[in-house]
Order: structure tokens, then sequence, then C-alpha cells
């Protein structure tokens, strides 16, 4: 299989001050692949992510995201951004705006797209995330359940290439969990390209394609969900996991 | 809103203690002061007998009469809605002032007859000014806030000694050191635009602080989602960070328009036929001061009347979000 690479890391390492956050990842995602990335709090996840579509710099190495390589002179940012969608731990839809409205501005504004056909994409979206009846309510009138799925269906909109998810559920009361993690489970059998930082194993056995362990800024171990979670390799994973999965 | 608690308090104003209270401190304040000569005095004739020659007894008498009125007003409007409440006090709050302007014993004719002058000339001007000032000022603002919030050294170093100068130095010595300074440089200026220029950069600095402080009142979650999506930085500017932070930037910035209204008046040391310099210029003559000055307050005042509805408005028309 000839696979195109969505997302390149090679050796990639950034520095907060003198504190250094990530240490030589290097990391490949390809069309297609639905990747999760787990490891103890501060251990450079969320910073690692959030390279990926610059909205952290990184110091040193390369990252290539759908064919531009980022770096801190690019004058196309904008190019790699429109192609890579991000959903947040806390949502972040724009407050002022209604769901649809949230939903229609990226293709219209970026992409020039008509009202008329940002609308029916917007619509057709939020059906998928199964809230097609909150529409024209503003965020602060839906609950976190679906906020977050409001916030997947505005990223979808600009049918990015890759889809990043930072956490999506952590800030979720636990019935709610569940209708969101049901959202993405429904875009990974589509075969939407997927990076998701969680701690939501169950979901990480049932559709990822590799895991992907993070320990200190540096990718401690990674590989197909049943090796990771049946047979770790290093020390610092199993430990990971018997504290993760006791609960 | 002070968003109230769901179980209903008696109303303070029928509580007898309050009552009380009121009672007595209000007959106290009128005891302390002589009403006996005025026309609260003609009014109790009939009671106290001639008001000069009634002594303590006539000042009691009126003192009493006074707080009773006082609290059974209070008491009764306590029973009305809320609406009626506000409207009759309003209402009543208006007609001491009338009656307290009464004292004066104005000419009305005088006052008809300069009326549409003071009107034409004197709060068009007021107006023009101080519109062209807000709206060069509001300019201002947004680049001096996206200047002080910036990581650009240069940037940052103009903004705040612009912000530190125009707020540290009074407003009457800007107009003179434009109207008089600038000609020393070679630019003549007029007495209005040197005056527009002045407010707009004097308001201009205050509104650049309070525009500052509302984009920094934005989550940064909001920067980071319109990053993510693809839009610049002018993009979210626009359509994402200030209109959110516009309802936190209107409430002070209607005190400012109201507060420049009458700021304008400063440049009729300059020669400016503005409101306040034709209210005194025309009373002048004939010694009708009063007449004047108290026709350029309602007209002041009426229009700021005007700007607190607009800014309602406004502020009605932003809170749409927040209605869970
Ligand atoms: N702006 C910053 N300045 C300095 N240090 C930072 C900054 N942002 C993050 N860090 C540090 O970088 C490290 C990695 O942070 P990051 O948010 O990537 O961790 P994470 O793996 O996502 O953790 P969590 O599971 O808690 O979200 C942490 O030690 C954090 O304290
Ligand atoms: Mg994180």
């Amino acid at each position: 299989m000839s696979a195109e690479k969505i997302i390149d890391v090679r050796n990639v390492s950034k520095w907060y001050g003198a504190f250094r956050v990530l240490t030589d990842v290097n990391l490949t995602v390809e069309r297609g692949e639905r990747i999760v990335i787990c490891g103890p709090s501060g251990s450079g996840k969320s910073t690692l992510i959030r390279c990926f579509n610059r909205l952290e710099a990184h110091q040193q190495g390369d990252i290539v995201v759908n064919g531009i390589t980022l770096h801190d002179k690019m004058r196309n940012v904008g190019e790699v951004r429109k192609n890579v969608g991000m959903v947040f731990q806390h949502f972040n839809l724009f407050p002022h705006m209604t769901v649809l409205m949230n939903c229609m501005v990226g293709p219209m504004w970026i992409k020039g797209v008509p009202e008329a056909e940002a609308r029916r994409t917007a619509l057709q979206f939020l059906e998928r995330v199964r809230i097609p009846e909150q529409a024209n309510k503003y965020p602060v009138q839906l609950s976190g359940g679906q906020q977050q799925r409001v916030a997947i269906a505005r990223s979808l909109c600009m049918q990015p290439a890759v889809m990043l998810f930072d956490e999506p559920t952590s800030a979720l009361d636990p019935e709610m969990v569940s209708e969101v993690l049901e959202t993405m489970t429904g875009l990974a059998r589509e075969g939407m390209t997927m990076v998701c930082v969680t701690h939501e194993m169950a979901f990480a056995r049932a559709v990822a394609d590799r895991v992907i362990f993070m320990n200190a800024g540096q990718v401690v171990e990674q590989g197909k969900p049943d090796e990771f979670f049946g047979n770790p390799q290093h020390e610092r994973t199993r430990l990971f996991l018997s504290q993760i999965l006791k609960h | 809103m002070l968003y109230p608690d769901t179980v209903e308090s008696e109303v303070l104003v029928h509580k007898p203690w309050f009552v009380m209270a009121t009672f007595a401190a209000i007959l106290a304040v009128f005891l302390a002061i002589d009403l006996t000569g005025t026309s609260m005095g003609e009014f109790m004739r009939p009671v106290i007998g001639e008001p000069a020659e009634s002594g303590l007894y006539g000042r009691f008498a009126i003192a009493f009469v006074i707080a009773v009125l006082f609290c059974m007003n209070v008491v009764l409007i306590g029973f009305a809605t809320l609406k009626v409440q506000i409207a009759i006090v309003w209402l009543e709050l208006l007609l001491l002032f009338l009656a307290f302007f009464k004292t004066f014993n104005l000419s009305l004719p005088f006052m008809a007859e300069k009326l549409p002058f003071l009107i034409t000339q004197g709060l068009f001007t007021t107006i023009y000014v101080s519109a062209i000032s807000i709206i060069i000022a509001s300019a201002i603002a947004i680049l001096g806030a996206v200047a002080k919030l910036s990581t650009n050294g240069f940037a940052y170093a103009v903004a705040s000694f612009y912000t530190s100068f125009f707020r540290g130095l009074p407003l009457l010595m800007q107009v003179y050191l434009i109207y008089l300074g600038l000609p020393q440089l070679g630019f003549i200026i007029d007495a209005v635009p040197a005056g527009i220029l002045a407010l707009s950069l004097c308001y201009g600095a205050y509104m650049t602080e309070i525009f500052r402080s509302g984009i920094q009142s934005i989550d940064r979650g909001q920067w980071e989602a319109s990053r993510s999506i693809g839009f610049g930085f002018g993009l979210t500017m626009r359509k994402i960070i200030l209109p959110q932070a516009l309802p936190v930037i209107i409430p002070p910035t209607g005190n400012q328009f109201i507060s420049m209204l009458k700021d304008s008046s400063l440049v009729s040391v300059i020669g400016v036929w503005e409101l306040m310099f034709l209210a005194r210029t025309l009373g002048q003559k004939t010694f009708q001061h009063m007449e004047m000055l108290i026709s350029a307050a309602m007209l002041y005042w009426g229009l700021s009347i005007c700007l607190e509805l607009v800014q309602a408005r406004i502020e009605r028309h932003y809170a749409r979000s927040k209605i869970r």
C-alpha cells in the first residue's frame, strides 16, 4: 500500500525557556490512520498536537503537514490550518454566534463558499453529529456534550484532511462522554484521519490503528492496540496502564 | 442584573421600623432648616398664622407635614409595580427640580426667544464636534489597544507614550497646545478642527485603555479556535474577538460619549461657538445668565438621555447570546 503521509514529524524538540517539553519526537500519520496519544499529565501530548497546526512553535526538527513544512517564517500557515481540524478540551465555540453560524463562518470566510451552500453543509454536518434541531441556539444554551459535538461539526465543515482532538471528553460529565465518543467512532469508521489525545482506553482499543505513549516529552512506545495493551514493552507504560485501567 | 433571590422578602418600605426611621430623619432635617420664609410657609399660613412670627411652632409644623407627605409617598409607591415605581419617582424628582428653578424667577419669553439660535448654532456645533471626535477617538482606540497588546516594541512604546501623555495632561491644556502650538510648527489650524483634534486625542487615550481591557477579557481559547480554523489576525480581531469584547467595552464607552459631550464645552476657550459659549455670551448682554445657563443645561441633559437610550439598546442587542 502506497501510503500518503499527512503529518510527518522528524526529530522535533521544543523548549519553554530552559524547560524541554518535547525531546526528539518522531511520528508519521498516514492518510486514513487513527492514532491515539496517551501519557501522564504534563508529558507534552497537548503541546505536540498543537505543533501540528502551529498553534505552538517547535525549535528543532521538521514538521511537514499535508506537504507543507512548518517554520516560523512561513507565509501560508492558513493553508495548513484550513486542512487541519482541531477540537479542544473546552470546546471553544464562538459564544456570540448561533450554532449554525459557528459552523458556517469557516467555509464562508476562508474558502469563499456562498452562504446558502455553507448553510447546507453546516446542517448536513450538524445532522451527522445528531443535533440539527439545535442549529439556531447559542452555545451557552447547550449541554457540554452537545457543545463538543458542535465543535466537531464546526471542524468537519472545513472538510479537513486530518482531525486533531485534545482530550475532547475530559471536561464532560460521564453520561455525556459516550455521546461524543460515539460521534468520534462514527468519524473513524468513515475513514477520517484522526489524532486523538485521550485517556479513554476503550475508545483507543476499539478504533485506533496505533497507540502512542508519551512520557516527559518523549515517545516511549507505540504499537497496535492489541500489542500495546496486551504486551507493553516498557516499564513506564506498564505502570501508566495499570494506573489508568484500575478505575 | 443582581439576580435576586427567588424567595420574596417583605418590601423594605413597608417595614414599620424603616418608615419610622425615615420619618424621624426627614423631620430632623427639616427642623434644622427654617422654611417659614418660603412658599412652604405661605402654604401653611391657615395653620400656623403669620409665618414670620410662628417661630418654633411653625418650623415644627412645616417639618411634620413634609415628613408625613414623604413617608406616605414612599409607602404608597411601594405598592406599585416596578415600571410604575420608576415612572412616578422620575416624575416627582423632575417636578422638584422645576420647583427649584422656579425660585430663580426666570424670564420664559427671553428663553423662548433665544432657544432657536441656541439650538441651531450651539447645540448643532456641540453635536457635530463631539460626534466627529468620538468616531476618530474610537478608531485611535482600536489601533492603540492592538499596539499596546502587541509584541512589537516600537508600537507598544508609541502607544503607551501616547496614552500616558494625553491622559496625564488637562484637556484644557491640550486644547491650547494644539491651537496655539501647532502654528509654531507651521500648521495653521482653525478653531473647530483644533478642538476636534484635541478631543479625539484625549478621548482616544482613555478609550485605548477601555478597548485594551475589553480585548484582554476574551479567553485565549477563542484566539486558538479562530486560528485553528484558519482565520488570520484581521478576521479573528474583527469577527471573533471585538464582537465578544463589545459588551465589556460599551458601558464605559457610553460614559466617555456622555462625558465628551460636555467636555466639548472646553473648546469654547478657542472661540468655537458651541452650546456653552453661546449660553454665556447670549445671557451677558441683558444679565440674564441663569436663563441661558439653565437652557443649555437642559439641552445637555436631553442629549445625554438620548445617548443613554442608545446605549441601553446596544447593550440589549449584545445580551442575546447570554440568554439561557
Ligand atoms: N506556555 C507554557 N509555558 C511554560 N511551560 C508550559 C507551557 N505550556 C505547557 N507547559 C509545560 O509543558 C509541559 C507539557 O504540557 P502539555 O500541556 O503538553 O501536557 P499534557 O501532556 O497535555 O498534559 P495534560 O494531560 O495535563 O493535558 C507541562 O509540564 C507544562 O507545565
Ligand atoms: Mg493536555
